[in-house]
């Protein structure tokens, strides 16, 4: 791996999957349930909530980045209280870049899952409220197995998002080789440099490898689910 | 366990307006599309809150609009069984049989299952299951989540004519074997005259009559039609077959023959006699094609139109309808009290089962 790729751009590689696979992870469980509150409820202020979650869709990145550095940098609103009570912070670490691809990331995910919860079956729902299930049970035994394949896409989505994310990332928590240099960041600090074109390149094609393996998986995934779930 | 609805409820410009009680054995709620049926099965399983009213089950509230209380569908203890299977597609059989039966399934599994023939699916998927096998394991998730009352919504609507008759014998042993109380919702006379030991009729959202099955159809009440009214009498299949006859008793022991295609083996079951395939006669007739002729005695006579009248006759231990014209009653001089004959063609019978 050495002659071919140096430390650095090892770690890049590295620190993006691992920034991805944590950014997916943690925002699942809130993006589940964004979604079922979109899908389901029905109250004021619905729509903001909507506006808000597809806010950095369409947002410049770099307009969240700062944003993200107002409120979870080390003096952010956030940011300093959590810093003063845990001594834990986002700023120039690779969590925060984690936290910066997630909220990047949450629209896609948001949106796949909300889909597919729309599509599951009402009346599966009142077959099992008439069985004496309640709304919890219903929703972990009924509604979110039909709506697995969504809830994957989503999340593939989401990963390969947190992936490539750049903008927000580079904002937020800088380019330190070795600590918060993801895949992106490390491409674009090769293009500055001249005569790097063949390290970039090495460096394209792994995006590219990367992208295509979760997209390939996430089709074979979704496909046995599907099977699954019409249960022939 | 009886089952008492008082419920008024609007939507959409349809007003419902409904009251009946459901006693033990088999309610039938009867009446055309739209009539309000599948609303009440919504309110009683508690899927739809009504408007205004109360639901109760032996003296247990379920719903009262006074009182604001409407308890949730998973306290009602309602199995519930509807127009399509809504099996759980992504569970096995088992699975879905199990999930509301908790505790109760290892015991109660075994004999619900045989009851249904639904032993030998139990590891298939609902995909791979025909729709009539699909329904019969809907009736058996219902009846494993112990319900105290089951409420069936036409659940053999979406069959075809095979598969109906593949169900109806599992239902009438549901009846006699199980002994939970059932509303059963249809709009097939058909099935209700097999299945219902009390009827409720219902057109444009609202009761236009209610009674014990029998009653009801030998009735000129309102709701059924006249050429739906006739009696229906428990029979036995003696096991007697004479060219190609099968006998069959009426519960005083009078004998009664039906083409031996159209009736069952053995055991016991309802015969339909439509009241216009009845005749009278004073005196037993003699030279007559038709087979079966039953001594009976005359109830009563309601004025039907200018030209016919509907004589109610006691006769095979039950109340047997027949629908002739008025100026045959003249002719005959009937009256209430007076020994006849009612005469029923074989093969008249033959669709009544």
């Amino acid at each position: 791996m050495s002659d071919w790729l140096t430390p650095d751009q090892a770690s890049a590689v590295f620190l993006s999957l691992k920034v991805a696979f944590w950014a997916t992870l943690c925002s699942l469980p809130p993006g589940i349930f964004v979604a079922w509150i979109l899908a389901r409820c029905e109250f004021p202020g619905r729509q903001i909530l909507n506006g808000l979650v597809h806010l950095p869709l369409i947002l410049p990145p770099v307009v969240t980045g700062w944003l993200l550095l107002m409120a979870f940098g080390r003096r952010g609103w956030i940011g300093a209280p959590l810093y003063e009570l845990t001594g834990f912070t986002f700023s120039f670490q690779w969590t925060g870049a984690a936290l910066a691809a997630a909220v990047m990331a949450f629209p896609l995910l948001v949106r796949a899952i909300r889909l597919s919860l729309e599509a599951a079956d009402p009346k599966l729902e009142a077959a099992a409220a008439t069985l004496g299930a309640g709304p919890l049970r219903i929703f972990l035994t009924i509604t979110l197995p039909l709506a697995a394949p969504g809830v994957l896409a989503g999340a593939i989505l989401a990963f390969a998002k947190a992936l490539g994310e750049f903008g927000a990332t580079i904002t937020f928590v800088s380019n330190i080789p070795g600590q918060t240099q993801t895949l992106p960041s490390a491409i674009y600090s090769l293009l500055q440099v001249p005569g790097s074109d063949a390290a970039a390149t090495r460096l394209v094609l792994i995006s590219i490898a990367l992208a295509m393996a979760a997209l390939l998986l996430s089709e074979v995934l979704a496909r046995r689910m599907q099977k699954r779930i019409s249960g022939a | 366990m009886t089952l008492e609805i008082d419920i008024r409820h609007s939507f959409g410009g349809f007003h419902l307006e409904a009251a009946f009680t459901a006693p033990a054995g088999v309610t039938a709620l009867f009446g055309p599309s739209g009539s309000g049926k599948s609303t009440i099965f919504q309110a009683i399983a508690g899927l739809l809150r009504p408007d205004e009213g109360h639901i109760r089950l032996e003296g247990a509230t379920l719903f009262d609009s006074a009182a604001g209380l409407h308890i949730a569908p998973r306290n009602r203890r309602m199995g519930c069984v509807f127009q399509e299977p809504r099996l759980f597609p992504h569970l096995s059989v088992a699975q879905n049989l199990r999930y509301g039966a908790g505790e109760n399934f290892s015991r109660s599994a075994p004999r619900i299952c045989g009851m249904l023939g639904i032993s030998h699916l139990l590891d298939r998927r609902p995909g791979a299951l025909s729709g009539g096998e699909q329904q019969r394991v809907a009736i058996g998730r219902a009846l494993l989540s112990q319900p105290a009352f089951l409420l069936m919504d036409e659940p053999l609507s979406a069959l075809d004519a095979a598969r109906r008759a593949e169900i109806l014998p599992w239902l009438e042993r549901l009846r006699d074997e199980a002994g939970l109380p059932i509303l059963y919702i249809s709009h097939s006379l058909a099935e209700v005259t097999r299945l219902a030991t009390t009827l409720v009729l219902m057109a444009e959202g609202r009761v236009i009559g209610a009674g014990p099955l029998e009653e009801m159809l030998s009735d000129v009440g309102p709701g059924l039609s006249l050429d739906r009214a006739g009696a229906v009498l428990q029979v036995t299949a003696t096991g007697e077959i004479r060219d190609g006859l099968r006998e069959l008793r009426l519960s005083d022991g009078t004998p009664i023959w039906l083409p031996e295609a159209s009736a069952p083996k053995a055991g016991a079951f309802r015969l339909q006699i439509p009241a216009r395939d009845v005749m009278i006669a004073r005196e037993v007739p003699q030279g007559l094609s038709a087979l079966n002729i039953l001594p009976a005695k005359v109830l009563s006579l309601t004025p039907l139109s200018e030209a016919e009248v509907m004589i109610r006759l006691e006769a095979g231990g039950g109340v047997i309808p027949a629908r002739i014209t008025a100026r045959s009653a003249a002719a005959l001089d009937l009256g209430p009290g007076q020994q006849v004959f009612a005469i029923v063609k074989s093969a008249s019978l033959a669709g009544g089962i």
